[in-house]
């Protein structure tokens, strides 16, 4: 998992001319729950983004999505609504806005917010001042979510 | 776009069955209480089930014979243990009580307040094994303690769960109720969110249970042994990446009387089997 982040993060220093600056987790522009730009300046990578959703120390999705794409994973979850067609129901902007933080489009929802890093109650010592998941992971995340048409 | 979440939400949830929605737990003869109507104080449900109704048909087997029970081993060690003499005053537990069979109705009533402190059955036990018996404390869910406290809450087995919460008791419960409802953690999850609003939901392969704690402390099939209140508590709050409350700790006391409390009514299952 370690190496494939890093094979990742030299990626995106290799495709960009200058070291890409990600939009910190708590300065992240919300707009009615939707994130208009992109939180690294870099297009997301799909198939990364799948690896990421179903990753269960990563996006965790399935724990509460079911979501057609991965029928080869067992056991989907039920808690939140399936994942399939998402990229009908939602614009780009909206998917980036709800990985990010859910909160800030359903009030109270138990979906957890992937990109924030502050505002925790007693969080474990290690996941202190760290978000789930890191700018490029989410912007893969939504450009996977992009592909789930119906 | 709030809406369309809930409806689903809804869909999800009316289509669901319980595994055991028709089955009966019944031991030996006796008929178990495993689904009736909430008491009055619960604001957000109106049916308790009990932990066993969610559980897939052949854990819920384990539980109908107690030959099958595997706790039962773990209470064949307590058993041993009520004559062991430990401590300096040369006592075991059957030196002054003469049949662990006289704590029927103890564990349907705990946590309780004495002298102005809420006091768990562990904390009854670790008193007597360092007052009376002059013997070291008890570790709070270690092995010795799981299985002196589930066979003594086995004596209530078929009585019904009924925990004080007004009086003197009313500030712990308050206390308990507000740890409920707080969300901690990365995942800022509170116990609600998943045991109030999702009991009965898939979160992947774990169908999502009512939480209740009637049949603690209880064997779970993860791990082999006798789990406690306090060391479940330990184990939701670790998986959503939240620092724990200690074992015994006044946190998790109150929130195993409020919790006690949401599940009055349901009969006591000890020692209920889990996965």
């Amino acid at each position: 998992m370690k190496s494939l982040a890093l094979a990742t993060g030299f990626a995106a220093i290799l495709a960009s001319p200058l070291i890409a600056q990600d939009v910190k987790p708590m300065m992240v522009a919300f707009a009615d729950g939707a994130v208009e730009d992109s939180l690294t300046g870099q297009a997301g990578d799909a198939a990364e983004g799948r690896k990421v959703a179903m990753g269960r120390k990563l996006g965790n999705c399935l724990a509460c999505h079911m979501n057609a794409d991965m029928e080869e994973q067992p056991f989907h979850g039920e808690v939140g609504p399936p994942l399939d067609g998402v990229a009908d129901r939602w614009t780009e902007a909206e998917l980036r806005g709800i990985v990010s933080n859910s909160k800030k489009m359903f009030e109270g929802t138990i979906m957890p917010a992937f990109y924030i890093d502050d505002g925790y109650e007693r969080p474990l010592e290690k996941f202190e001042g760290k978000s789930i998941l890191s700018a490029q992971q989410v912007e893969d995340v939504v450009a996977y979510l992009l592909t789930l048409k119906e | 776009m709030k809406k369309y979440l809930v409806a689903t939400a809804a869909i999800f949830a009316a289509s669901l069955a319980y595994a055991g929605e028709d089955s009966t737990l019944a031991i030996e003869g006796e008929v178990f209480v495993t689904e009736v109507d909430a008491p009055e104080h619960m604001e957000n449900v109106s049916t308790l089930y009990s932990g066993w109704t969610f559980r897939a048909d052949e854990t819920q087997a384990l539980q109908l014979d107690d030959f099958d029970n595997p706790a039962f081993l773990f209470l064949d060690q307590a058993i041993d243990q009520w004559d062991t003499v430990e401590g300096s005053e040369g006592k075991s537990c059957s030196t002054c009580h003469e049949d662990v069979a006289d704590f029927a109705g103890l564990k349907s009533t705990l946590p309780r307040v004495e002298d102005g402190e809420l006091v768990t059955m562990t904390n009854l036990v670790n008193e007597c094994v360092t007052d009376r018996m002059g013997a070291e404390p008890w570790k709070y869910s270690g092995a010795k303690m799981s299985a002196m406290t589930a066979l003594i809450a086995h004596q209530s087995r078929g009585m019904t769960m009924n925990v004080a919460i007004e009086g003197d008791a009313a500030p712990f419960w308050e206390r308990g109720k507000e740890l409920y409802y707080t969300r901690v953690g990365q995942l800022d999850m509170a116990c609600s969110n998943c045991h109030e609003d999702n009991y009965g939901n898939m979160i992947r392969a774990d169908h999502l249970s009512q939480g209740q704690i009637n049949g603690f402390p209880l064997y779970r099939l993860k791990n082999a042994k006798i789990n406690t209140t306090h060391g479940r508590f330990k184990g939701c709050m670790s998986n959503i990446r939240a620092t724990p409350f200690k074992e015994g700790s006044e946190e998790f006391k109150a929130l195993e009387l409020y919790i006690a409390s949401r599940g009055q009514g349901l009969s006591v299952e000890t020692p209920a089997v889990r996965n």
